[in-house]
């Protein structure tokens, strides 16, 4: 059976500009019914249909979980990514009818924990936005630290400090204010969880300091919410389904092979999940793995692929779809 | 028009009965004349009226009796039910789960109200009326958990996911085939599966945990078990075992027919909302030999089953003592002609 979610037909109800790089956008139900219920964490993907392309970009909920009539996402405006925010940015208007899948969660609290300590970067924040109203609205104790690079580009840090107050700081890389992480990871109650949610060098940073300094790899929770990368366009053979597809600078694998009318299983879209894993029946020429699911061994093997984000160049390439 | 909900019992003098409806709306579980294990999931979705599908969650003649029974089961052992303290914000999405489903599939019985997080739940067949505030447990006389699973038939089992496992951190447990909550409580996917024979050499527990860790909101799944009980009792529990292992050496060939029951278990798989657990509801559904075999079809298909089925099968589910017994009095009703495909009676 698919292992896809079911779909939510929308409208946009509001497009609210956040600062100069960040937009936010409401969505209603088009029925008028409430939406599901969902955790903190979890994310939506939004169907962008942009002329004859249509391209599938993951974006976390950031509203609270206990208002349901809306769902908001926060998207930052990348100037040299794929087009996805771009679209959202400049084309997507009040009233505007949409698709999105079902709330998925892949970065859910560990209710356990008798603390939640989380490390936001940039527009990581997002996530952090729906944890943060949950732990607040049942009693829990939480911390956030909010890294940006500078107060006016510091996405909702000032809704965040007047919800939470002191149990949120702030630092500003402008300022050269930095987060002294050792001390923080050191000093913790028993029992902490510590979740990461911005780019990769400080997920990477986090986790190896949280590793260094004896935390559990089972207490370390981290969402990478890297979009897929544009690149060189290539050729890809489909073996089952007997098709020769190309992929566009601008389209991610995945993408190119839906467009081909193949539907692999999907979830993320952001290499995380595992559903899309496709077999490498034979190549001649370069993996560009971006995923965080196949092992190094794996990306080695030359055996397997992500193709919600990783890419190939190179003579040929044949996957088992 | 309602359900006719039956005095009955599942202990003592066990006058527990399925009527003539309830005969053709039993889940068989066999679509073919042999059984081995498979990973037989499906998506949960609402089947044919008149079947056990009609509803996603199924409310039955036995209500009213299976929720005394639950009742007596919990005044003897309170550990029946349990939930660990990270637990509580998914019995809340049980409980609205289950209320909503039941409200929706019987409206006549059960009635639910919501304005804010202020609801109203009234429960017709059991005499029950109550105001409470969503999310906030003083408000109610029980947890959330405990409190809807004291009004809904079956077994539920509440899974926390996390580290790439599902852990059995919470349930309701007195209508089960041979295993303890109270024993399983707090282990993993794979430690709470170990003693089941032969299914981890074929793989079947990596690829379920696979798919079930990836099963989304709004996208159930089901699966449907089986095994054998000696007399309608729902409490099979190894604390209870005192009480019904000796039934097993009571079947001769005169009683098989009145004392052997099949018992079929129809599993579910939802994620809850909330809490991003998984509930895994296990409806236990009973039907007696002389009650099964009024289907010809079912009656020759059994005997088939029955009489060639692994010997490991056969000793985890118990049968070993009494399945001569039973395979002799199920061969007089199979002429050996074949049987339609399908799990449902000609």
């Amino acid at each position: 059976m698919s292992t896809g979610t079911t779909k939510l037909d929308v409208v946009v109800s509001d497009v609210v500009p956040v600062n100069d790089l960040v937009t936010r956008f409401h969505f209603r139900r088009r029925d008028g019914e409430l939406l599901p219920t969902f955790s903190g964490g979890a994310h939506v993907v939004v169907e962008m249909r942009d002329g004859d392309r249509t391209r599938l970009n993951p974006y976390s909920l950031m509203g609270s979980p206990l208002d349901t009539r809306e769902y908001t996402i926060s998207i930052r405006r990348d100037d040299v990514g794929r087009g996805g925010s771009l679209f959202m940015h400049r084309q997507v208007k009040p009233g505007l009818e949409m698709v999105i899948s079902y709330p998925v969660n892949l970065f859910s609290l560990d209710l356990r924990a008798r603390k939640h300590l989380m490390l936001a970067g940039g527009i990581g924040i997002t996530p952090f936005m729906a944890q943060t109203a949950q732990l607040a609205g049942a009693g829990g104790n939480f911390e956030l630290h909010y890294t940006c690079r500078t107060a006016s580009l510091g996405t909702y840090a000032d809704v965040l400090q007047q919800r939470h107050g002191n149990r949120v700081r702030l630092y500003h890389d402008d300022r050269e204010e930095r987060i002294d992480l050792d001390r923080l990871l050191s000093t913790q109650p028993l029992g902490t969880h510590l979740y990461v949610c911005g780019p990769a060098g400080m997920i990477n940073w986090v986790r190896d300091r949280a590793a260094a300094l004896g935390w559990p790899p089972e207490t370390v929770h981290f969402e990478h919410f890297a979009a897929p990368q544009p690149g060189a366009p290539f050729d890809v053979t489909l073996a089952v389904s007997g098709r020769t597809i190309h992929v566009g600078g601008q389209q991610s694998l995945l993408e190119a092979i839906e467009a081909a009318g193949v539907d692999p299983p999907y979830l993320c879209r952001g290499g995380v999940c595992g559903q899309c894993e496709t077999n490498v029946i034979s190549y001649d020429g370069k993996f560009i793995h971006n995923d965080h699911w196949l092992s190094e061994e794996d990306h080695r093997s030359g055996c397997k692929i992500m193709p919600c984000v990783s890419r190939f160049e190179g003579k040929s390439l044949v996957l088992e779809r | 028009m309602g359900i006719t909900f039956r005095k009955e019992t599942f202990r003592d003098d066990f006058s527990f009965r399925n009527s003539p409806e309830h005969i053709r709306r039993f889940p068989f579980p066999f679509n073919e004349d042999a059984y081995m294990y498979a990973v037989n999931i499906e998506p949960h979705v609402v089947g044919p009226k008149g079947s056990v599908l009609e509803n996603l969650i199924d409310v039955d003649e036995h209500y009213v009796a299976e929720m005394q029974d639950r009742a007596l089961v919990l005044a003897e052992d309170p550990l029946r039910c349990q939930s660990l303290p990270h637990m509580t914000l998914a019995g809340w999405d049980l409980l609205e789960l289950l209320m909503e489903q039941q409200a929706l599939g019987y409206p006549e019985h059960f009635t639910l109200s919501r304005d804010g997080d202020r609801w109203r739940w009234i429960n017709r067949p059991l005499g029950i009326d109550d105001t409470f505030t969503f999310g906030d447990t003083s408000t109610l006389p029980y947890g959330p958990m405990e409190y809807i699973t004291r009004q809904s038939q079956g077994d539920f089992c509440i899974l926390d996911q996390r580290d790439g496992n599902l852990w059995m951190d919470a349930g309701m447990v007195t209508t089960q085939a041979d295993w303890s909550l109270d024993f399983d409580i707090g282990m993993n996917f794979f430690e709470w599966h170990a003693p089941v024979p032969l299914a981890h050499e074929k793989g079947i527990f990596t690829r379920a945990l696979k798919f079930l860790t990836n099963i989304q909101q709004g996208k159930p799944a089901r699966r449907l078990n089986w095994t054998m009980t000696i007399n309608p009792r729902l409490d099979t529990s190894p604390e209870n075992y005192h009480k019904w292992g000796p039934d097993r050496a009571t079947v001769t060939p005169e009683n098989v027919g009145d004392k052997v029951h099949l018992r079929v278990e129809l599993q579910s798989f939802w994620r809850l909302p909330r809490s991003n657990g998984i509930v895994f509801p296990i409806r236990c559904y009973l039907i007696k030999m002389d009650e099964l075999v009024t289907q010809p079809k079912w009656a020759r298909r059994l005997h088939r089953v029955i009489r060639d089925l692994p010997e490991e099968l056969a000793t985890y589910k118990g049968l070993t003592r009494y399945r001569p017994a039973l395979v002799e009095w199920l061969s007089k009703l199979d002429d050996g002609s074949p049987t339609s495909p399908g799990f449902g009676p000609d």
